[in-house]
């Protein structure tokens, strides 16, 4: 559309991708850019707070909120390679500055315009990526806050079925949680573990080549619980295989 | 009152995580229930509006609290009833001693009542050296066992029905004939059927409290409500405020969300009302009947962030489709409610200090609200409990810790930079190829899975180095 401005999104790329696995947020950033968006990315991200949030640390995240409105408001969108994140803005900040007279509206406002990537460039962006192939098998898991905060189910697969020979196969047990719950893996392992353990299951039993999730928290917990049990299942996440990167190196596996 | 909790929770998790049994006793029923309940929605198209009905018909009872209540006693009373107040757990076990003891009561059969183990019931019975005899099959078991509920619909869920075989040839006289399904249930009956018949008190619960009759309702499976309330001479009804209802079509309402959500059915077998006691010319029937209405914090409840929590008509689906409880079972929660509506009422009735574990080991996943039928948004409210314990410093002190540090470095975002700048490549030394097996300080990650080695370099870094030749 020459000559219509582009919308202008902030990309927050979540503090677990900025350090794990940025190959994630140059994704996002490439199909934001295909999909027809002017992308920038603020210096003053670091972390939603949802950490912070879920440890009852509401000083703490109510800080991070603000600083993360203070960044990231003057964009038509902020769009999030993360469901648990983006529903932690969408729902999280306004409930924490709900009682905050300088910023409940703003963080309503900001609320009103973030979204997790795959339903941003479905729903919002009408977007489907165009010449991708990848000849393998895929399992796809629902992350929870994703799905059941905001409502993505269709967006991903959507997207996903535009892959040329990309075959993607049911996961039994697709939406029910993978046992990462953030710090609860760590403070609950064993119990963690036993869930995780079960969808290792799940997902080994499918026979697919790729796991795929829009969460790179809960794709550590499965990738890291997969190739400890010496599953050879490779793991991405969804925009990598939508940005084509899938020929690259997959969690876990080492640049060449 | 609840049994106190002994060992601390991590410890009853891990004994329920290595009972290899106990898996596959929560497998079976969880996994039936699972299925049933998607089965029965599935036939029920009007579900969403019923549900925004149930959870109408529940905030607008616990709203007009008082009203109710007053209506309910007088009715009741009107029937012939004896109401009785309660305004903690101690005050129910005097006020359901006291009625034993004055009618020199020797046996008295129970049908099940989680609200009876919430007052703890059967343990202030024994003091007293009243003969307890629970009734519902599953309560019948775990009297057996010694144990109590581990489900609020299935207490006896933790035990296979191999076990059970072993628990009716110890426990029965004579033994049954043969292990299978049929024949046990015969054999419980049997031995049952005598306890019916000779108690001098039967005690239920209720699953409404109707206002406008004032009626207690009972909903079983198997009709031993209905055998414990009618042939002894006294009939005493223990039940939680947030029972009452306005009507009796109200009741059928709830009642249409609770079957189906707790087991899948359209209907219960059972459904009855008890409106006050033998009338002249009534052909059976108990010659005294006493309500006693218990608060244990309800009231408490209706004024703070956990209000909602009194929607609650203990179908169990939370725990049936909670990732936790269908790891580690009921009795690890060390409550008398178990799952995640357990881990909301728990603090509330135990102390949050006893029980902080609970609303923490929950990863927010959002299923337990999903299901249930009357809208309680679980996560939220544990997630009060999270935010409560925070700031009354219950929280061990290395996570504070913990939390504290980080969110000074990501309250500061070049200081965040920095430190992720010199952490990355820290971190990447106890890499090989690209996992770490083992981290200190990190075992609660690597002692069950392997962490996918960090970047060489952050994303921002790495955005910042491939901007710089075009600006």
């Amino acid at each position: 559309m020459p000559g219509e401005p582009k919308p202008t999104v902030g990309l927050f790329v979540t503090c677990l991708v900025d350090a794990i696995r940025p190959q994630i947020g140059f994704a996002a950033l490439q199909l934001l850019q295909e999909a027809g968006c002017e992308v920038e990315v603020p210096q003053a991200q670091t972390c939603c707070g949802q950490p912070a949030l879920n440890s009852g640390d509401d000083r703490d995240a109510a800080h991070l909120a603000r600083q993360t409105i203070a960044a990231f408001e003057g964009y038509d969108y902020v769009v999030l390679p993360s469901g648990s994140c983006a529903a932690t803005m969408v729902h999280g900040y306004p409930d924490l500055l709900a009682g905050d007279p300088d910023w409940a509206a703003r963080a309503r406002a900001m609320a009103a315009k973030t979204h997790e990537i795959t339903s941003f460039l479905y729903d919002i962006m009408g977007y489907a990526p165009r010449g991708q192939r990848l000849h393998a098998s895929a399992t796809y898991h629902d992350s929870c806050s994703g799905l059941r905060d905001l409502g993505i189910a269709a967006q991903p697969r959507a997207l996903l079925a535009q892959v040329e020979g990309l075959e993607l196969r049911g996961l039994p047990g697709n939406d029910v949680c993978c046992g990462f719950g953030g710090t609860f893996c760590v403070k609950y392992s064993a119990i963690s573990n036993a869930i995780v353990t079960e969808k290792a299951e799940a997902i080994e039993g499918t026979g697919a080549d790729i796991l795929l999730a829009g969460d790179l928290g809960c794709l550590m917990n499965m990738a890291g619980k997969l190739h400890r049990r010496g599953a050879k299942t490779r793991c991405f996440h969804t925009v990598e295989v939508l940005a084509g990167q899938a020929d690259g190196p997959a969690i876990g596996e080492d640049a060449p | 009152m609840t049994a106190p909790l002994k060992a601390p929770f991590k410890a009853r998790a891990a004994a329920a995580l290595a009972d290899p049994v106990l898996k596959i006793a929560i497998d079976r029923t969880t996994g039936n229930a699972e299925r049933k309940r998607a089965a029965a929605l599935a036939a029920f198209p009007e579900y969403e509006s019923a549900r925004a009905r149930g959870q109408a018909i529940k905030d607008h009872v616990t709203a007009h609290l008082g009203h109710y209540l007053e209506l309910f006693e007088r009715n009741a009373t009107a029937r012939g009833a004896q109401v009785h107040w309660a305004s903690d757990d101690a005050q129910a076990r005097a006020i359901v001693t006291r009625i034993c003891l004055a009618a020199d009561a020797k046996l008295v059969t129970r049908a099940k009542s989680m609200l009876g183990e919430e007052i703890g019931l059967p343990h202030a019975l024994a003091d007293a050296g009243i003969e307890r005899v629970e009734t519902d099959l599953a309560e019948h078991i775990i009297q057996l066992a010694g144990e109590a509920p581990s489900h609020i619909i299935w207490p006896a869920m933790h035990r296979t029905r191999e076990q059970v075989a072993q628990l009716f040839k110890a426990g029965h006289q004579p033994p049954p004939a043969a292990e299978d399904p049929a024949t046990m249930v015969q054999s419980a009956r049997r031995v049952l059927r005598e306890k019916f018949l000779s108690a001098d008190i039967g005690i239920s619960g209720a699953n409404f409290l109707v206002a406008d009759t004032g009626a207690t309702c009972t909903v079983t499976n198997e009709g031993n409500a209905e055998l414990t309330t009618t042939p002894p001479r006294i009939h005493i009804v223990t039940a939680g405020i947030e029972k009452l209802v306005p009507s009796t079509a109200h009741a059928f309402a709830l009642l249409r969300l609770l079957v189906r959500s707790a087991t899948g059915g359209e209907m219960t077998q059972y459904t009855t009302f008890h409106a006050g006691p033998k009338r002249p010319g009534d052909a059976d029937g108990p010659e005294e009947m006493h309500i006693v209405l218990v608060d244990n914090g309800r009231t408490t409840m209706l004024g703070d962030e956990f209000r909602e929590m009194l929607r609650c008509i203990r179908c169990g689906a939370c725990m049936n489709h909670c990732v936790v409880y269908r790891q580690i079972g009921g009795h690890a929660y060390g409550g008398t409610y178990p799952g995640p509506m357990g881990s909301v009422l728990t603090p509330v009735l135990d102390g949050l200090a006893a029980s902080r574990d609970l609303p923490h080991a929950c990863t927010m996943n959002g299923r337990c609200a999903e299901v249930c039928p009357v809208g309680i948004p679980l996560p939220t409210l544990l997630r009060a409990w999270r935010r409560r314990s925070w700031r009354e410093g219950l929280e061990p002190a290395p996570t504070r810790a913990g939390i504290g540090l980080w969110a000074q470095l990501a309250r500061r975002p070049r200081l965040y930079r920095l430190a992720t700048r010199i952490g990355l490549p820290v971190l990447r030394l106890f890499g090989r190829g690209g996992w770490i097996s083992r981290l200190p300080l990190a075992g609660g990650w690597t002692d069950h899975r392997d962490l996918p080695r960090p970047a060489a370099r952050s994303f921002m870094d790495e955005y910042r180095a491939r901007q710089r030749p075009r600006q």
